[in-house]
């Protein structure tokens, strides 16, 4: 049988009990979203640092904004499948797209004012999985942690006079990026470039044996060293060209690294390149057979995820890639958002 | 359809509190993936995706057998305001247990984001990709998301209102455990 509807006195009391249990479960919800937590780290937070100072280009990817597609295909060679039973390192030829691209927030960047160059990729198999990475042509990342590279974001906005130095001071891990980012010795073209995933993850192969790794594409053209002052005489848009005349004439290929860990290498810090002479394996080579510009290409719509990885490749404690991913969402929701802001032409110059 | 059961079937009041603790723990997961970097990010994705998914299969097999079982009646003195607030906020809550596994799916179709699982189960996509679909899906999956913390919200604030102002029997009708009706007044 129902109770008696209760008294007025312990009706209060239990209305009280109902809003405090509202207000707990919201302000355990607002604490959650962070509503509560200003300082946290947050993926807008993160991806607003990276605009410049008149703002982000509306429509365009928060950061590598300048880009070109290419569609290809990775041979695999087979070598890759001792290390992880990923259907992409199984020997066979699987489709390939991606986009070559500069690390920067701005579209219109001209070539030269940009050191660091990016290769996003997407490897898909015939068993449905999808394999992306985002790589850079650095040797080592700027920075040890997520919250240091956001520092680093914010350097430039500084009021601080020597803010620059002040960073580099407290973040000692930025000497081997920053003696990288200094050397006049770039290249004349995206197809000359070694792109490196920096990030380790953990390969697991059929049998079940998990390692920590972290890969390269290395470029099988010969590099042709210029210098900054020499590569803008070319033109602010020469790398677009170059590529797209160059995998015409013929394509492009760079050779797959796996580079495996030996116990006790940083897999955690991609700042700290892995001591020389540690097990790699060649696992297959990266064809690019066309160049599409990416207004209209295959890559514009893409995330380049680090953590879309197929069975086989999960992230390891290297913080950077959920960082990045969180980031790149971010940064996908706000230009798909603004999709009516992008050109539906690429400039001239990238044709 | 009404039953002359005063409770909820076992089954029905198992679905019901473990569908609870998927949703609640949706809502959780789902602003503090949003809100933060930091490694969790990744297991917290897959785990949205992973319980999306099994709340959606568990709001298929609630409805049947909520088809099959019926609902005890409301107590007839519930006055109508309430009862057509009782009515409708089902409505909202069924809806939403559909709608939002499917606008999220539909969202990372439209984003061209692989869906898997744990496990490493995929689920095809079941949109092209396209930039305004995406947009559009992904604030209706966000404005929903609101709505339906504040439905659920709503639906434990009226639960307690029944058990402890009321005392009409609603409650009881789907408490996890035992029945607590014949028990002596406070």
């Amino acid at each position: 049988m129902p109770l008696p509807p209760s008294g007025p006195r312990s009706t209060l009391a239990s209305l009280a009990i109902i809003g405090a249990v509202c207000i707990g479960a919201t302000g355990a919800f607002a604490y959650t979203a962070g509503w509560l937590s200003p300082d946290r780290l947050t993926p807008t937070k993160l991806v607003d640092a990276l605009a410049p100072p008149t703002g982000p280009v509306p429509g365009y990817r928060r950061n590598h904004a300048k880009g070109i597609c290419f569609t290809g295909v990775f041979e695999a060679n087979g070598n890759g499948a001792a290390l992880s039973r990923a259907k992409a390192f199984a020997t066979g030829r699987h489709p390939a797209l991606g986009r070559f691209n500069l690390g920067t927030p701005n579209p219109g960047a001209a070539d030269a004012t940009v050191r660091v160059r990016g290769l996003g990729l997407q490897i898909a198999t015939d068993d449905g999985a999808v394999w992306r990475a985002a790589m850079i042509n650095a040797p080592v990342f700027p920075v040890a942690t997520p919250a240091a590279f956001y520092e680093l974001l914010r350097v430039p906005a500084s009021k601080e006079p020597n803010a620059m130095a002040t960073f580099v001071a407290a973040h000692p891990e930025f000497a081997p990026f920053g003696a990288w980012a200094k050397s006049p010795d770039w290249t004349a073209s995206y197809a000359q470039e070694p792109y490196n995933g920096l990030n380790a993850f953990l390969f697991t192969n059929a049998s079940g044996t998990e390692q920590a790794v972290r890969w390269s594409f290395r470029p099988q053209a010969q590099a042709e060293r210029i210098t900054p002052e020499d590569l803008a005489k070319r033109g602010e848009a020469y790398l677009e060209r170059e590529i797209t005349e160059r995998v015409a004439a013929a394509p492009q290929r760079w050779s797959l690294i796996l580079t495996v860990a030996d116990p006790g290498d940083p897999t955690a810090d991609p700042s700290r390149a892995w001591p020389e002479g540690r097990r790699s394996v060649e696992a297959g080579t990266l064809v690019v057979e066309r160049i599409e510009p990416e207004a209209d290409g295959p890559c514009r719509d893409i995330n380049f995820d680090p953590t879309i990885l197929p069975d086989g490749i999960r992230v390891s404690d290297d913080p950077f890639p959920a960082a990045r991913s969180a980031a790149y969402a971010r940064s996908y929701d706000l230009r798909t958002a603004e999709a009516k802001d992008y050109p539906k032409r690429t400039s001239e110059a990238g044709r | 359809m009404t039953t002359d059961r005063k409770r909820f079937t076992g089954g029905q009041r198992l679905l019901h509190w473990a569908m609870a603790v998927c949703i609640i723990a949706m809502f959780f997961i789902g602003v503090g993936m949003v809100s933060t970097i930091m490694p969790t990010y990744v297991p917290l994705l897959a785990t949205h995706k992973t319980l999306g998914v099994a709340i959606f299969v568990l709001a298929l097999v609630r409805l049947a057998v909520r088809a099959r079982s019926g609902t005890p009646p409301l107590p007839a003195d519930l006055p109508a305001p309430m009862r057509l607030a009782a009515h409708l906020s089902h409505y909202g809550l069924y809806g939403l247990m559909f709608a939002m596994p499917l606008l999220g799916w539909a969202m990372l179709s439209a984003g061209a984001y692989p869906v898997v699982l744990y496990g490493d189960i995929r689920l095809p996509a079941i949109l092209p990709q396209n930039a305004a679909l995406h947009t559009l899906l992904w604030n209706a999956h966000s404005y929903l998301a609101f709505a339906f913390f504040a439905l659920v919200l709503t639906h434990v604030a009226a639960a307690l209102f029944h058990a402890l102002v009321r005392r009409d029997g609603v409650f009881e009708a789907m408490a996890p455990v035992g029945s607590r009706s014949g028990t002596p007044s406070r």
